[in-house]
């Protein structure tokens, strides 16, 4: 008998936690209204230069306390319970218990080691999305004053100093650089971020290229034919992303979500 | 012992119950192990307008890939090199081996899906070609591992693996050469159609 009445009691302590984490702040999203951009990588052979629709991007990245009030409402994208299929091994590592963060995970710093599955789930919930490639690149294009800085070497510079500071430094809060031009923050300088179509990004946007037999699984190269050689600092992301299957998670790979609704 | 047994099996049964109820809306109920595709639920469509499940030939040796209908060099030799992987194996397992294969394209219709097999000449029993919503369609692909795009001109750029499931959902082989699938692929896919 004493098995049912734990599991109530557990149950109720679910449910408080539930209510506790829903008490995270809510994300703010901002108005990002897209148009004529040129993308490091080809839409189609040797076209780089497409067309953004508007969209809504939230101004951070999603942190810890939110994916905490996330998982106390969905209990099967918890530490534990998530199965292999869709997180791995190192899934929320860092937290102290499926359902607590514990002393060295920040409440207010963005959520890390959650896989590409997780990610999207966390956005469906909020009735909102994991941005695509464009719209992350199409955004961290700008800088505080212009929307397109990526011509100033200084802009490229913060993302590469970025690159070269992690390691094993403790997160901060998300928010903590100056706004962009947009009204988003640290998009150049926090975490690397899922996107929605990280699958996507190296695969040959030539698909008579199929008809090899040689090059039936894509190994990119002829996808980065890189139209402007100072776009590796962009690149990199793309490389860092390519390189994880949907399940993967890292200490340093959090996202945001695109598609929510502006509360203004 | 016996009644301390029942006790517990009976307290378990109510917390599994519990459980189940705290899960409302859950991804999937626990049916399969971890690593199983079939934990996946999306909504497809069959070749003949049948709503199905990933799952539909859960208890069957099944080989699984993407496709879209429209692709005009690639995906017909993938459902031909299929069939004939099909037609290897020694008779009385054939009909053992399911082919599920998913479209890129969300405009795929079924009857469109059909011809396909038809263009084949592919008895389309223990086959399914199935189409579903593009948001679906990446999370089948992530699932599968299969990186695609579609391009400006509505055509996709795919990677084109098979993977061979256990009746249980899990991945127990895979292949890129899928016109001639190394040694070790036909070995397994013999093996998994010979129980």
């Amino acid at each position: 008998m004493r098995q049912p009445a734990f599991a109530i009691g557990a149950a109720l302590l679910l449910s408080l936690a539930g209510t506790a984490g829903a008490a995270a702040p809510a994300t703010r999203a901002v108005d990002i209204p897209g148009g004529r951009f040129t993308s490091v990588l080809p839409v189609a052979p040797g076209v780089y230069e497409t067309v953004v629709p508007a969209y809504t991007l939230d101004a951070t990245a999603v942190t810890n306390a939110q994916f905490l009030a996330f998982v106390s409402t969905r209990p099967e994208w918890r530490r534990g319970t998530a199965p292999a299929l869709f997180a791995d091994e190192r899934y929320l590592e860092r937290w102290a218990g499926p359902l607590a963060l514990g002393e060295r995970v920040a409440p207010d710093a963005p959520v890390t080691g959650v896989s590409w599955f997780a990610a999207r789930a966390y956005c469906g919930a909020q009735g909102a999305r994991l941005p695509r490639w464009i719209e992350w690149e199409f955004a961290a294009a700008a800088d505080e004053s212009r929307t397109d800085a990526r011509a100033d070497p200084a802009w490229r510079q913060r993302m590469l100093d970025w690159y070269g500071e992690r390691g094993g430094r403790p997160l901060g809060a998300v928010g903590r650089d100056a706004a962009s031009y947009y009204g988003t923050h640290d998009l150049a300088a926090g975490v690397w971020e899922w996107v929605e179509d990280s699958n996507a990004l190296l695969v040959s946007s030539d698909n008579r290229e199929q008809g090899d037999p040689d090059l039936m699984k894509f190994c990119g190269a002829g996808a980065l034919t890189m139209q402007d050689r100072e776009a590796y600092a962009v690149l990199m992301r793309i490389a860092m992303l390519s390189s994880l299957e949907a399940r993967y998670t890292t200490r340093d790979l959090g996202f945001r979500c695109a598609g929510r609704k502006v509360t203004r | 012992m016996n009644g301390s047994k029942t006790l517990s099996t009976a307290a378990l049964a109510m917390a599994l119950g519990l459980a189940a109820m705290l899960d409302a809306g859950a991804v999937s109920p626990p049916t399969y192990p971890g690593d199983s595709i079939y934990l996946l639920k999306v909504a497809l469509t069959d070749q003949h307008g049948t709503p199905v499940a990933l799952d539909r030939y859960a208890g069957h040796p099944t080989v699984v890939s993407m496709f879209y209908g429209s692709c005009p060099h690639i995906c017909p030799m993938l459902v031909a090199s299929t069939a004939r992987l099909q037609r290897e194996l020694p008779e009385a397992q054939r009909d053992r081996m399911k082919v599920l294969f998913v479209s890129f394209d969300p405009g795929d219709t079924p009857a469109l899906l059909g011809e396909v097999l038809e263009k084949q000449g592919i008895d389309s029993k223990g086959w399914t070609l199935a189409r579903t919503s593009a948001d679906e369609v990446r999370l089948v692909a992530a699932t599968l591992g299969i990186r695609y795009k579609q391009l400006p001109d509505g055509s996709f750029s795919h990677a084109t693996i098979l993977t061979l499931l256990d009746p249980q959902g899990r991945p127990l082989a895979r292949t890129e050469r899928f016109t001639d699938p190394e040694p070790e692929f036909r070995a397994a896919l013999a093996a998994a159609t010979a129980r």
